[in-house]
């Protein structure tokens, strides 16, 4: 009974992933399921496509920019909310992960508004300091993990055999924080290439991110190029969630075992 | 404080400069046909109210309450199984499948749903696209991978010894759940429900493509104001309104669980 649930739900659950699969190979700009015959004229069409092709090469650029900039920021804030000697720790983890509470349209309506009075409205700058702050929080939680079970008598070892307090984070603690690192990394790098409410109010044409483009094309054509795409985009991500479990094992990660 | 601290810090600053900014928008005077506001009012919270919105706003309660109810049905069976399995290889098959759709991003799950929806793969025997009944689909699935994750969390700290004793005693099956599972998973069942209630009330992608323009909430009406007629004032009202709401509702799940802690 229990198992029979189980099997629907978690049916119900890929459905869609399987349709869109399914529908990418029709070779028809009709839909019909299932498909009448294959081909890849979607997948040509998506690496074609000019604005997809800009889009891309946005993504790439923000994505880069705001992980790069998150990772040692959110990575330093972890260090801090553990070892730092903070007065009322709570309200400070509280307020370093806020930006995951904030509804994307008031987030996205803000950042449009401070743009246009900055005069920074056709400017990558923006989406990427909106990036930053939206992925930070993924940074901070993953690394705070890694911090949390760090003995902090290694660094104390490696300082009492005459290395400098730099080359005791270089050659100790940051080897140790690696699987937070890399948990955090994986969870920004995944938020922004997906990140699209707030992205859509603070870009355009020139500066517009995938999910952005993909949004217009979906709202103007009805054709499967955005089933293509999205498998591309489908497959990606199995790849690193399956790789994710089994180097990072999700199961602990989540349910906190 | 912690120098530490300072980059996180100045990533923060922008990011309330941004809110201060929506904030003080919303208290603007729109002038038709200008993207310069005029001066203080209140006049958009007063149209928040309005008759032509007020139908969004009751939609918003709505969708997110049923919403809230069949995904607490719809994760339960699955957050079960995915706590209790005693096989890795099912935990990591659940997890991978619960996650996935966390991991694809909104326009892929949503557009997904477009095609499901639309009468490609079966021919409903009711309109579902561009309909409540539809949105209210892709909110469900939307809302799943989380909820399935807090009550699996919820559930996995149960000690199944408590089970083991109740049925031991003579429970039925469904009296152990009902009598013993249920009521110790209730810190989860709150806390999920109140998070994908939240969530749900400024959720945007979702009723955008598969309400079509004729499902209307309240992240629509920012988007339709805010980036359609340049009502930017107005537009930030409505935003003020779902953080409002969002962190209302998000101050009550951290109250909860601060009590249950002490």
């Amino acid at each position: 009974m229990l198992r029979l649930a189980v099997v629907l739900l978690l049916a119900f659950m890929t459905l869609p992933t399987v349709v869109v699969v399914a529908v990418s190979f029709n070779p028809t700009a009709i839909l019909s399921f299932p498909p009448a015959g294959l081909s890849l004229r979607w997948y040509e069409n998506v690496l074609t496509y000019p604005q997809f092709q800009r889009a891309a090469v946005n993504s790439v650029l923000v994505t880069g920019m705001a992980v790069a900039l998150a990772l040692p920021a959110g990575t330093l804030a972890a260090l801090a909310l553990e070892r730092g000697r903070l007065r009322g720790r709570h309200v400070w983890a509280a307020l370093l992960l806020s930006p995951l509470v904030v509804p994307g349209v008031a987030a996205g309506l803000g950042f449009l508004i401070l743009a246009a009075a900055l005069g920074l409205l056709r400017s990558r700058a923006v989406l990427v300091a909106a990036h930053v702050a939206l992925v930070l929080p993924f940074v901070v939680r993953s690394v705070w993990v890694s911090v949390r079970n760090l003995d902090p008598a290694l660094e104390r070892a490696a300082a009492s055999l005459g290395a400098t307090p730099w080359r005791a984070f270089r050659r100790v603690t940051l080897p140790l924080l690696r699987p937070g690192l890399f948990a955090g990394l994986l969870f920004a790098v995944v938020v922004s290439l997906n990140e699209f409410v707030v992205s859509l109010f603070i870009s355009n044409r020139v500066t517009e991110i995938l999910p952005v483009a993909m949004f217009t094309y979906v709202v103007n054509y009805t054709d499967p190029t955005i089933a293509a795409l999205s498998s591309l985009f489908i497959a990606a991500t199995f790849v690193v969630v399956w790789l994710a479990d089994r180097y990072l094992d999700l199961g602990r990660v989540f349910l906190q075992r | 404080m912690s120098v530490r601290l300072l980059p996180a810090l100045a990533v923060l600053g922008v990011f309330a400069a941004a809110l201060a900014a929506l904030f003080r928008w919303s208290l603007l005077e729109f002038v038709p046909g200008s993207l310069q506001p005029g001066g203080l009012t209140l006049a958009n919270f007063r149209a928040v109210l309005a008759p032509q919105y007020l139908g969004a706003i009751r939609d918003t309660v709505v969708l997110s309450a049923l919403t809230t109810v069949l995904t607490l049905l719809c994760a339960y069976p699955v957050a079960y199984a995915l706590a209790r399995t005693p096989s890795r290889r099912v935990r990591s098959l659940i997890l991978v499948l619960t996650l996935a759709p966390f991991f694809t991003g909104a326009i892929v799950r949503t557009y997904a749903w477009v095609l499901v929806l639309g009468n490609t793969v079966v021919t409903w025997p009711v309109p579902m696209l561009f309909t409540e009944r539809g949105v209210l689909v892709g909110l469900v699935h939307f809302s799943m991978p989380t909820m399935i994750l807090i009550l699996a969390a919820a559930l996995s700290h149960i000690d199944p010894a408590y089970e083991r004793a109740a049925a031991s005693l003579g429970a039925s099956p469904a009296r152990v759940f009902r009598r013993v599972t249920l009521p110790l998973s209730m810190p989860g069942i709150v806390s999920g429900g109140l998070i994908v209630f939240a969530w749900t009330l400024s959720a945007f992608p979702t009723p955008e493509l598969l309400g079509g323009g004729r499902v209307k909430m309240i992240a629509n009406v920012v988007k339709d104001l805010g980036l359609d007629s340049f009502n930017w004032p107005g537009a930030a009202a409505f935003a003020m309104l779902a953080l409002a709401l969002t962190l209302a509702l998000l101050t009550l799940v951290g109250r909860l669980g601060s009590e249950r802690a002490a």
